[in-house]
């Protein structure tokens, strides 16, 4: 008995030891401060990790870099202010959100002397309409994707093409209930934004009818499936379609000019920021023409910055799939944040269409 | 001495009141609140009042019921045979093998082999039969989640199996009972409680699978798990997420109870029932 309380005794206070020395040790060290030290929260695999070294390098700062895997887990965690992050990258709709719930700090333009760089078209959006949140990093789309062995290039240009009876059981859609319940409400010539009951119950019924061509409605795996030929058809983000293009030339990505959604990934500031100095200094870096360029290879993702697209080799620049012609991209719409009703409305909506079997 | 044997159990019920009982309560209290964390009972009755809940709801009873019913028809004949062989031992250890391995890699595997240009469509092409279709279909979701499920549905059986007196099985024989009457009216009634167990630990945690649901069901099948997963990542709207989390825990209660093992008595007049039927 005696002994068993020895031991336990002992393996706390080693415990306690060991939490103690490792105190001291990163205290000695002295690496990890707030000064010198930049948060940064960004989707994983988001960034070229030269960049980050570089711009380690050219400004003495350390880059903490934290991963969230989606908009809601980020919300959660900058809400609750655990860590506190200098730089977030979130998405557009929560960009609004966030600056309703008052979580992000206003930016200063005259410090970001490389906002000039960016692409008039891609500023003032909606969601953030004199940019004083949010500085675009990336910018994409929704679309569909084929396999040219199965699919002729002139039988889908358009969203009403997927409800063709030909494709039955050879579509692939993403999981994301604004963008199908989106999809449905374009073919129907209505706002991908709209909060009349009516349109969207009519979007509903229209997917219903879709889903005898619908083969699964799968998450990131979409990647792995295309590539591999399960589907000949899937419904995507540009973003994801750029890696499957890298896999499996058969593929090809349209955005459907009569209009769909555009996305943006933003950089802000989240109200939890400590080292603000370091968070500018890193939206310059990243601004930089020769920097957005580089991230965008790496990336594989569309660049706002219009001087860093000119640096892009010509093959990229010039690709209708990935950069779509001024005309289609000012048709289409960036998500607003409709509030919680609307968005639990949208979600039941596509769970009805989901759990609807011919 | 009793002293410290109730300094002993500090640790355990420490365990208990932080990770089962805290987030137990938690869930309920999530569940009366609206997203603005006023209290309420309207998560409830969306939820009695919505036919997709419902349909959910009864999706999931009957796939995890499925499932029970396809891991025990293969379960009950392999712990029979296993309690049979020599190597006992190496056996078990080959069943128990894969549940040391992730659940996702599992399942990742079977994408792999279901797909159309996986090995079991290869195999389909080379006897002359051509690829089919085999993912995101219901079997496909059945036949996966029952893999992954097998294991907890031999164990116990085969355990209650392996305790049974072979007296009894030789004394019935002695008797003149023919082999499936002594399986019938002996050793399947004196094995019962591993069955129930069985079906415990398989239909319980087979109500709420659901990266299976989309992954190989291609979100095809859709159950309470897939509504409980929208509603905290999506939604936001916890309330109603853990609403369907109660309704989960009230569903495992009644399994519970059905398939408890109540006072000898009461079983024997079960087993009875049994026979009536």
């Amino acid at each position: 008995m005696k002994k068993l309380l020895t031991m336990l005794f002992g393996i706390v206070a080693l415990c306690g030891l060991l939490f103690f020395t490792s105190h001291q040790l990163s205290e000695s060290q002295g690496s990890v401060t707030t000064k010198n030290t930049l948060n940064l929260f960004n989707w994983g695999d988001y960034i070229d990790p030269v960049l980050i070294k570089k711009f380690e390098k050219e400004t003495g700062y350390h880059v903490q870099y934290e991963t969230f895997d989606s908009n809601e887990a980020m919300y959660t965690k900058i809400k609750q202010g655990g860590t506190s992050y200098d730089l977030a990258i979130p998405s557009d709709y929560m960009i609004e959100k966030m600056r309703k719930a008052h979580l992000l700090l206003p930016i200063d333009r005259s410090k970001l002397t490389n906002f000039k760089n960016l692409d008039p078209l891609f500023l003032h959006k909606s969601f953030d309409e004199e940019n004083r949140y949010s500085v675009p990093y990336f910018w994409g789309t929704l679309g569909i994707i084929y396999n040219d062995r199965k699919v002729q290039a002139n039988e889908m240009q358009h969203w009403q093409d997927l409800w063709n009876p030909k494709w039955r059981d050879s579509l692939m859609l993403v999981d994301s209930a604004r963008d199908i319940m989106g999809m449905a409400l374009i073919s129907q010539g209505h706002s991908v934004n709209t909060t009349n009951t009516a349109e969207m119950v009519a979007a509903q019924k229209k997917l219903d009818q879709l889903s005898g061509n619908v083969k699964a409605i799968v998450a990131d795996e979409i990647k792995l499936y295309m590539i591999q030929n399960e589907a000949p058809i899937a419904v995507t983000w540009s973003g994801e379609a750029s890696e499957m293009l890298a896999g499996n030339s058969h593929l090809h990505y349209v955005v459907p000019n009569e209009g769909g959604n555009l996305w943006f990934d933003n950089m802000v500031i989240p109200k939890t920021a400590k080292n603000k100095k370091a968070a500018y200094a890193f939206m310059n870096f990243m601004l930089r023409p020769q920097n957005a360029a580089q991230n965008a290879e790496y990336v594989g993702y569309a660049t706002p910055n219009k001087a860093a697209k000119q640096l892009l080799p010509a093959s990229v620049r010039n690709d209708r799939q990935f950069y779509p012609p001024e005309s289609t991209i000012k048709k289409l719409e960036v998500y607003a944040d409709l509030g919680a009703t609307k968005v639990e409305e949208y979600n039941d909506l596509f769970l009805k269409f989901k759990m609807y079997r011919q | 001495m009793k002293k410290t044997r109730s300094f002993f159990m500090i640790p355990y019920l420490a365990w208990i009141l932080l990770f089962v009982l805290a987030p137990l309560i938690l869930i309920l209290y999530q569940s009366f609140t609206n997203s603005a964390g006023q209290f309420t009972l309207q998560n409830y009755v969306t939820y009695g009042t919505s036919w997709v809940y419902l349909k959910m709801s009864l999706n999931s009873f009957w796939y995890a019921l499925l499932i029970t019913i396809v891991t025990l028809l293969i379960s009950y004949p392999t712990a029979y045979f296993l309690s049979k062989t020599k190597r006992q031992q190496l056996w078990l250890l080959l069943i128990i093998l894969p549940t040391w391995i992730n659940l996702l890699l599992k399942t990742y595997a079977f994408i792999g082999l279901f797909s159309q240009t996986g090995s079991v469509n290869q195999f389909l092409t080379f006897v002359g039969i051509g690829p089919k279709q085999l993912l995101f279909s219901d079997s496909s979701f059945l036949l996966v989640a029952s893999y992954i499920e097998i294991p907890f549905m031999i164990l116990p059986i085969y355990n209650a199996i392996v305790q049974l007196d072979p007296a009894l099985v030789n004394a019935s024989r002695d008797l003149g009972a023919t082999n499936f009457q002594t399986f019938r009216k002996v050793i399947f009634p004196l094995t019962l409680s591993g069955v129930k167990a069985g079906v415990q630990a398989v239909f319980i945690p087979s109500l709420s699978l659901f990266m299976v649901t989309r992954l190989i069901g291609g979100n095809r099948v859709i159950t309470l798990g897939t509504a409980i997963e929208e509603h905290f990542m999506t939604t936001m709207n916890w309330g109603m997420g853990s609403t369907i989390g109660v309704i989960l825990i009230v569903m495992m209660f009644i399994i519970m109870f059905l398939t408890n093992d109540r006072k000898k008595k009461h079983r024997e007049v079960m087993a009875d029932e049994k026979e009536t039927l």
